[in-house]
């Protein structure tokens, strides 16, 4: 059996910041085509460093990331939605393909269609100030979408939100995750939602990967949150605890 | 409330300040017994605007010229400089510093200068009323861009805009109601600005604008007719800083956070 090359590829990665707080501190990691990863780990562990500096929004100070093949194309969905309050919400989510040269027509049918897909197609005339706080972080995710990235980073999405619109964003992200079959990291401080998602969770503490776990729950016992899923549950938030070097009763909220 | 409603008691409030001023005022000139050529009241100030109607209305024209071109210069600039000092930082950090210097020099000290650069009458009023009327909007501007929320400046980034393209799709638009403010404050400085042009200038006749029409009312002792004149220029002052504010209204009130808020307020 062959073994499909990894699409990403973290290779001793490290990043300090001035004062010589390391962030990142030395991070191996390979993430399969089409994998759904989740970070997790304590505040300042170094999470979300890491997934910038997939983005290319900060550069590593030692290591190297690498991507599988010459070109991968990449989208992020960040904690805050970052629309652009003054455009309708049907050119926030055709903002990619603009800045990439696409003509108009293109663009707003490419936007129309993962609006219609994500169940927000009524709301494409609207402006942001006019949709509620979870409405926009669903059309941050459209706008993530619109480009058919091969590589998704997801920087949180849910912090910001309630619990009921929480369950709604990580129906969407599951959907898109399957429909469009990009390969997806996901940042997050909820343990449930890392398991209920992820394929794999990696717990990062100190910068360093504290445990990389494989989640072994099929779909169908994850959506009933049945004991399987509640077993992976407690491991994880026991794996977390250790990181974080608190004590855990092991025990699933 | 409904937006009529809303609207009539944005209106009644200040009518109804201007109204008791103006009660007062006359009650207390003509309990006062003070001279009308020291201090006039409101009745006399009006029979002079309304005897003096077709020159005062001619003035105002002028004197409305003036700022509004001066006023007109100053936005172009001042958005356009201000603009370019925003997008190159090293820029920014030369000639800001520079602007606020000029900005502190009065104009009514550099006016007399001015008429060594153009003629006296309207080019005057319209060049004192464009430096006077300059530096707010150069600095709304500039203030604007800089403030872009660093998010979306990450996000402009990661889709590789280029500079000029990121100032367009986003540094500009975000600038705007920054910029409408600093438009609205050099609205009312235009028509400063150019009322002391047209001291400076001293020119008048047939086609004297409102400052040489105060000048020559105190030459004659006529106060109310000096009062005429000034309260007209607080009309082209109020009328110029309307007209930037609707149009500022009808660009940001969609989408700005202060238009938003300022609308759930009155619900």
């Amino acid at each position: 059996m062959t073994r499909e090359p990894p699409i990403l590829q973290f290779d001793r990665v490290a990043r300090e910041f001035s004062g010589g707080v390391r962030a990142v501190d030395g991070v191996t990691l390979s993430l399969a085509p089409g994998s759904f990863t989740a970070l997790i780990g304590p505040s300042g562990c170094g999470k979300t460093t890491l997934l910038r500096l997939v983005a290319r929004l900060d550069s590593p100070t030692a290591g190297r990331v690498e991507a599988g093949e010459a070109t991968v194309s990449q989208s992020v969905c960040f904690q805050d939605p970052r629309l652009l309050p003054w455009r309708r919400v049907v050119d926030n989510v055709a903002l990619p393909l603009e800045l990439a040269g696409v003509p108009l027509a293109e663009r707003h049918a490419s936007a129309l269609d993962v609006l219609q897909a994500a169940g927000l197609a009524h709301a494409s005339r609207m402006l942001p100030a006019q949709l509620s706080g979870g409405m926009r972080m669903r059309v941050a995710l459209a706008r993530a979408l619109v480009t058919q990235p091969q590589v998704l980073l997801l920087d949180e999405p849910c912090s910001a939100v309630d619990e009921f619109t929480r369950m709604q964003l990580d129906t969407e992200i599951l959907r898109t995750w399957r429909t469009c079959g990009a390969t997806t990291l996901l940042v997050t401080h909820s343990v449930s939602e890392a398991v209920w998602l992820a394929d794999r969770v990696v717990v990062m503490a100190k910068g360093r990967v504290h445990a990389d776990h494989v989640v072994q729950v099929e779909r169908a016992e994850r959506d009933r949150g049945g004991a399987a899923f509640i077993r992976e549950v407690e491991h994880c938030m026991r794996l977390l605890a250790a990181a974080s070097g608190a004590p855990s009763n092991g025990k699933a909220a | 409330m409904s937006a009529p409603a809303s609207a009539i008691r944005a209106v009644a409030w200040p009518l109804l300040g201007v109204a008791i001023v103006l009660g007062v005022w006359q009650i207390g000139v003509m309990v006062s017994g003070v001279a009308h050529y020291l201090l006039p009241p409101p009745s006399a100030i009006a029979r002079a605007m309304w005897e003096s109607r077709d020159m005062l209305t001619a003035a105002m024209g002028r004197t409305a010229l003036g700022a509004a071109i001066g006023f007109i210069c100053a936005a172009a600039a001042g958005i356009l400089l201000g603009s370019v000092i925003a997008l190159i930082p090293l820029l920014r950090r030369s000639l800001y510093p520079l602007a606020t210097v000029l900005q502190m020099v009065p104009v009514v000290a550099v006016a007399p200068l001015l008429q060594l650069w153009v003629d006296n009458g309207l080019p005057m009023a319209i060049l004192s009323a464009a430096i006077v009327a300059l530096f707010p909007v150069l600095a709304a501007t500039i203030d604007g861009q800089a403030s872009v929320d660093p998010g979306l400046r990450e996000l402009f980034k990661l889709y590789g805009a280029s500079p000029l393209r990121r100032w367009w799709k986003l540094d500009f638009p975000w600038s705007v109601p920054a910029t409408v403010t600093g438009l609205r404050i050099a609205a009312g400085l235009a028509v400063i600005g150019a009322v002391v042009g047209e001291f400076v200038s001293g020119y008048g006749g047939t086609r004297a604008p409102l400052g040489i029409v105060i000048q020559a009312a105190m030459r004659d002792a006529r106060t109310d007719l000096v009062f005429a004149a000034v309260a007209l220029t607080t009309v082209v002052g109020f009328a110029l800083f309307g007209a930037i504010s609707f149009v500022g209204w009808l660009l940001v009130s969609r989408w700005h956070a202060s238009a938003v808020n300022e609308s759930e307020d009155q619900r």
